[in-house]
């Protein structure tokens, strides 16, 4: 029963996901991707994505700091960022990124400035939640249960 | 990148040919200087010729003229002496010497006749002949000249012309030329505008020089007309002042010798001989008879030369005394005092009639008189004194005064030897106003022109001996006339008595000139100054048209990106809604939120088809040929429709005629057509509205295969509807885009009205046309053709192949099709002959089918009934007959719309193996069938399609270039989920290094935006790379199929894809889909 109901609690918690616009189908195409030969797949991606943004956040508050502001390099790092983002299904930080390089082509330091923030409020975000569904899915595995599938058609 | 290209590559060309026409506006510029040059030489030199010719004409006509004249007159004049010499004497040994110098240009003439003591006619004769020679020679001189100057200025003229044409044809030439130069180039304003003010300005230039060009010319051609006349009119004069000059002269001359003679007369026959031959009776009787010789002479006497001491000896011998001169009074000749004594006196002894009254006076005592003498017998000539007034006749004269000599003296004899042997004088009186005006007398014209006669001796008081001062005393021509005494001079001074006429001949053709210019000018200015506003205007239009276009690329491009932009959040709006309606919602909520999905989804639609416009519109909308299957096509087109139709109540179907090639290759736009066909249909619909189609029952959609050459193939696609049908006076505006039949039309059944318009162009695009039959009430049908090219049937463009198998096992299967209509029941049988089912039959009902066909019932494998024709009780009795059979047909109901709680009743009672919605699909009746026939599982439907894309991509070789490790990681899991070996790099330097051939991999797919090499550079390398070794290597071509992977498609970018090599592009993250289609192309052989 306790099963069930975090299933249950797992399915709404990845339903709120969506509906609050943090991930997007993306992130299913993702879970779908994983199967028996690769188990942690999902998991390993995010893994990966969490630590490829940190350093490119990094590097952009680096950029930004600078006295005179090379847009040229910062560029870059924005586009990988929305890349990578779009990936995992991030959706939130997308849309921050396409905002971000927007200013980053007005030469906009203090829009920038402001887009950093956003894009970094917004990763830390998607990160907290995507922690806490994995968190989720683990304990579900480890009390032996199955992961339900997401169903979510547009 | 292609708008670019073009205004890159016309600039180009332009500079060049701008280098080209500035070289020849040169050209022609100095061309138009060396005529002009050459025009003002030639015209000078031609005025100098015709002025020197002038002259020298001039020259020799007056010199010849003067002189014939003298001749003629010479000749005239010695005839009649000599006939007078010859009735009295027959001894003169006068020398009659000619000299005659002529020069002309031509021909120089010195001729020199003497004759002495000739034979008269010979003397004659060679007068006569040096006369017509002469005559003759100045003739033709004259004519020669006038012919000259004529000729010369007929040529001058024409040079005149030929200027003028010549500036006439350069200023027209350069204005077909500026003209061609304006439209030669078009493109950049600037430079463009320069060029036209420049050849503006040089147009007003040249036109102010033909201005001016004109107005010299006239005006010289005037002062050369005039100059002329002028010159003639000077030359008129002096000829006749020198003709009466040369008259007066030669009268008096002759006259002069005659008086000679007179005094040898005298000193032969008075002093010669003893006692004297003559007195006072004879000498007045032979003067008075002789006096037509010397018409000019009022009289002649004779005085003797008496010294003092002989002056008794002498009063004594004649019987009166020598009387003194008396000027006081002159007309009392009685009142003539004594002589005073003086040293020498000069009585007149002999005097002709008229001067009676002077004999016995002592000419010694008049001044003048006396210094005549003085000066005749010294010098053994002839000599005048100045005029004074004569006696009694009171008329200005002048006296000729010879000596009369005792010897007979030699040439070079001295002074004192002259006046020692002179013995008597012989006077003259000369009345000059008479003398010269019987002169005048003779000559014609003497009204023209005023003739006065001066005695110029004294040059500080002239002495007027003849004339008036009337007439034009502007110009005048003076002559000198020599009377043969060295010591007087005399001049004559002609005038013409009117003042000169306005010329006209000079005034009217340079005036005309002068307007014709003027006119031309006027015409050329207005022309010039129409060019500039016109070029102007053009200019104005052109950078209208510019920014029309501009503005056109710049909608276009704001279109199509806003319509990008619009469509991704509307996405998320419709699934946010979808997941919404997913959710416990009440009745009312449900209602508005699928209100709400509906007109999001409405939004999508109409921002494609703005999209599809625009790319119409922009022309960039390019077909490509690509094979299809048009009955797979179709196949989707009515799986796309069904929805829409069935909202309706609509049903829909799909017939092929048999002719029509399994594989056609068509447009690239095939997606598109598929839409448009869609939206055509959904127009159809919407305009419509298929209110009752069970109704009229009548309907189809058609395709006929109707010509058909060698590789083309025309289709006709016709799309029937029995709905309300378009008004009649809608009609027309069909095609107009967002031009619905009426207002009312698109209330009721909604719509934009953009998709006829759209399928129209692109149906003109596939060479096609369109057309429509509609009667209100009855329905519409809508055709249209296309040209499409054939090919043998390919299993990558047929769908056909995915079926094959199940196909083969429908084969030879038995089906019956039991419909009330019989043209939905052809549309079904179409269908299943597609899937392989080869026989079937046709019946209106169960019953039928069961009464007329019994036996082939039972042989059935397959009963397809219509729902129309579902009759429930009927099969349940049929299915009970049929329960002993060992093998039932299978049944399958048809149906068209069917509510969820309808169909469970259905299938749950067992009645029906299967239902099938319309359309009928093939790949629905395929399943349908493998399902029914118990052949095919579930599971294989649902998992057709990856598991195609895994066979697609089965153990082929991928590159992924991304220098992002999660999209590599993404990318990677997917494509190894479809079977494929995946290599994954992060940058393009790596990407060029693997994929330098030989390699292994099979296609490539390659991220855009990396640092240091993006994915444009890497691919270009690469196909560097591969071309270079295709070069090398006849046997193998490299050529790695390289797919960008991008999150934004937009057409830029596709282009810039395609255009560095790139064989298509996936939008990342990847959509299997889309995944699938792309690499199909490479793998599918």
């Amino acid at each position: 029963m306790e099963l069930v109901q975090m299933q249950k609690s797992l399915q709404d918690y990845t339903k709120s996901l969506f509906l609050d616009g943090v991930l997007d189908s993306q992130f299913l195409q993702l879970q779908q991707l994983q199967d028996e030969s690769n188990p942690d797949f999902v998991s390993q991606v995010v893994t990966l994505f969490f630590q490829d943004s940190d350093r490119i956040l990094n590097d952009l508050s680096l950029s930004l700091d600078q006295q005179v502001v090379d847009f040229k390099k910062v560029d870059p790092h924005v586009h990988q960022l929305k890349g990578s983002s779009s990936s995992i299904g991030a959706q939130r930080v997308k849309n921050a990124c396409v905002v971000f390089r927007s200013f980053c082509e007005q030469q906009n330091v203090e829009g920038c400035h402001r887009c950093l923030q956003q894009v970094k409020q917004e990763y830390y975000l998607v990160k907290n939640r995507l922690e806490t569904l994995f968190k989720l899915e683990q304990q579900i595995v480890a009390s032996g249960g199955m992961i339900p599938a997401m169903e979510l058609g547009f | 990148m292609s708008i670019a290209c073009e205004l890159s590559n016309p600039n180009l060309k332009k500079t060049k040919a701008e280098k080209r026409i500035t070289t020849k506006i040169l050209l022609i510029r100095v061309l138009c200087g060396l005529v002009v040059l050459w025009l003002c030489l030639s015209l000078s030199l031609g005025f100098l010729c015709i002025c020197k010719k002038k002259e020298s004409a001039s020259d020799d006509e007056s010199s010849s003229s003067a002189k014939g004249m003298l001749f003629r007159n010479q000749k005239n004049v010695s005839r009649s002496e000599i006939d007078a010499m010859l009735s009295l004497f027959f001894d003169s040994n006068q020398v009659t010497s000619f000299e005659c110098r002529k020069e002309s240009d031509g021909i120089t003439c010195s001729l020199s006749t003497r004759s002495e003591k000739e034979e008269d006619e010979e003397e004659e004769e060679a007068k006569r002949h040096v006369v017509a020679e002469l005559m003759s020679s100045s003739d033709n001189d004259e004519e020669g000249g006038v012919l000259h100057e004529v000729v010369l200025f007929y040529v001058i003229n024409k040079w005149h012309w030929w200027l003028v044409l010549c500036v006439l044809l350069v200023g027209g030439g350069r204005m077909i030329f500026a003209r061609k130069e304006v439209s030669s180039f078009v493109q950049d304003k600037q430079q463009q505008q320069q060029q036209c003010k420049r050849a503006g300005q040089w147009r007003k230039n040249m036109l102010l020089l033909c201005i001016i060009a004109g107005v010299s010319f006239s005006v010289l051609w005037f002062w050369d007309t005039n100059e002329e006349i002028l010159f003639q009119r000077k030359e008129t004069l002096t000829n006749m002042c020198e003709e009466r000059a040369r008259v007066l002269q030669d009268q008096f001359n002759v006259s002069m010798n005659h008086v000679h003679a007179l005094s040898i007369l005298v000193s032969t026959f008075h002093h010669g001989k003893t006692p004297s031959a003559i007195d006072q009776k004879t000498f007045g009787e032979y003067t008075e008879r002789t006096n037509f010789e010397r018409p000019l002479t009022s009289g002649v006497a004779y005085a003797l030369k008496v010294t003092h001491s002989e002056r008794e000896k002498f009063e004594k011998e004649h019987g009166w005394s020598i009387k003194k001169m008396d000027f006081e009074d002159q007309t009392l000749v009685q009142g003539f005092d004594p002589a005073p004594v003086q040293d020498e006196y000069a009585p007149v002894i002999f005097a002709q009639e008229t001067v009676s009254h002077i004999v016995s006076v002592d000419m010694m005592s008049g001044k003048e008189d006396r210094e005549n003498i003085l000066r005749a017998r010294a010098l053994g000539k002839g000599v005048l004194t100045s005029p004074f007034k004569l006696l009694k006749s009171n008329h200005l004269g002048v006296i000729l005064t010879f000596a009369v000599y005792n010897t007979n003296l030699p040439h070079d004899a001295t002074e004192e030897e002259r006046i020692q042997a002179t013995i008597g004088y012989l006077g003259a009186s000369y009345d000059m106003p008479s003398l010269v005006e019987k002169l005048l007398q003779q000559l014609a014209s003497k009204q023209t022109i005023s003739v006065n006669v001066y005695d110029t001796t004294n040059a500080s008081s002239v002495i007027k001996m003849y004339g008036s001062e009337v007439g034009d005393m502007s110009e005048e021509h003076i002559s000198s006339l020599d009377f043969g005494d060295p010591f007087r001079k005399h001049e004559m001074h002609c005038r013409f008595t009117q003042k000169p006429p306005i010329p006209w001949l000079a005034i009217l053709p340079p005036g005309f000139a002068l307007v014709i210019t003027f006119l031309l000018g006027h015409i050329f200015n207005g022309a010039i100054n129409r060019i500039a506003t016109v070029e102007e205007d053009y200019q104005k239009m052109m950078e209208l048209k510019a920014r029309a276009e501009a503005a056109d690329v710049a909608k276009s491009q704001f279109l199509a990106t806003v319509s990008h932009e619009i469509r991704t959040p509307m996405v998320g709006v419709l699934g946010m809604l979808k997941l919404l309606m997913d959710t416990d919602l009440d009745a009312k909520q449900l209602d508005f939120a699928e209100t709400a999905h509906g007109s999001g989804k409405d939004l999508i639609s109409l921002i494609n088809e703005v999209l599809d416009q625009a790319k119409i519109e922009s022309g960039r909308l390019e077909l490509e040929n690509v094979p299809f299957d048009l009955r797979f096509l179709l196949d989707n087109v009515s799986s796309l429709l069904s929805g829409k139709a069935a909202e309706k109540g609509i049903e829909l179907a799909v017939y092929v005629s048999s002719n029509v090639p399994a594989v056609i290759v068509g447009d690239l736009e095939d997606e598109i057509l598929k839409q448009r066909l869609g939206s055509d249909e959904t127009s159809c619909n919407t305009l419509s509205g298929y209110p009752a189609v069970n109704a009229s029952g009548s309907w189809r959609n058609f395709k006929t295969f109707q010509d058909h050459s060698c590789d083309k193939t025309e289709l006709l696609v016709t799309v029937e509807d029995t709905g309300v049908g378009i008004p009649v006076d809608a009609q027309s505006r069909i095609f107009t885009p967002f031009m619905q039949a009426d207002s009312s039309t698109s209330r009721t059944y909604g719509g934009t009205g953009i998709g006829l318009s759209i399928s129209k162009r692109l149906v003109e695009l596939m060479q096609g046309e369109i057309g429509f039959v509609s009667k209100p009430g009855v329905g519409t049908t809508f055709s249209f053709t296309g040209v499409f090219g054939e090919r043998e049937r390919d299993s990558s463009v047929t769908a056909l192949e995915l079926f094959d198998q199940s196909i083969q096992e429908f084969q030879g299967l038995k089906a019956l099709v039991i419909d009330s209509r019989n043209i939905r029941a052809e549309v079904t049988r179409y269908h299943l002959q597609r899937v392989g089912v080869s026989s079937v039959d046709i019946a209106s009902s169960l019953a039928t089918a069961s009464t007329s066909c019994a036996s082939k019932l039972v042989n059935m494998d397959l009963i397809l009934i219509d729902k129309d024709a579902w009759n429930k009780e009927e099969y349940v009795a049929f299915n009970s007959g049929q329960e002993t059979s060992t093998r039932p047909p299978k049944i399958i109901l048809l149906a068209t719309f069917t509510t969820p709680a309808e169909l469970s009743e259905i299938k749950s009672s067992g009645l029906v193996d299967e239902v099938v919605m319309k359309p009928l699909r093939m790949s629905v009746l395929v399943c349908c069938l493998q399902e029914t026939m118990g052949s095919g599982g579930k599971k294989r439907q649902t998992n057709r399609k990856p598991k195609n894309l895994g066979n697609l991509l089965r153990g082929k070789q991928i590159l992924v270039v991304d220098d992002t490790m999660v999209n590599r990681r993404v990318a990677d899991a997917v494509l190894r989920k479809y079977g494929a070996l995946v290599t994954c790099v992060d940058s393009g330097k790596a990407a060029f290094a693997m994929l330098k051939p030989p390699h292994d991999f099979h296609a490539c797919f390659m991220d855009l935006q990396m640092p240091e090499m993006d994915g444009f550079e890497a691919t270009r390398r690469v196909r560097d790379l591969e071309e270079e070794m295709n070069k090398k290597e006849e046997s193998r071509k490299w050529h790695t199929p390289i797919l960008a992977m991008t999150a934004d498609v937009i057409q830029a970018t596709n282009e810039k894809c395609i255009k560095c090599g790139m064989d298509g592009f996936v939008s990342k993250p990847f959509e299997e889909e889309e995944l699938y289609s792309s690499v199909a192309r490479f793998f599918d052989k």
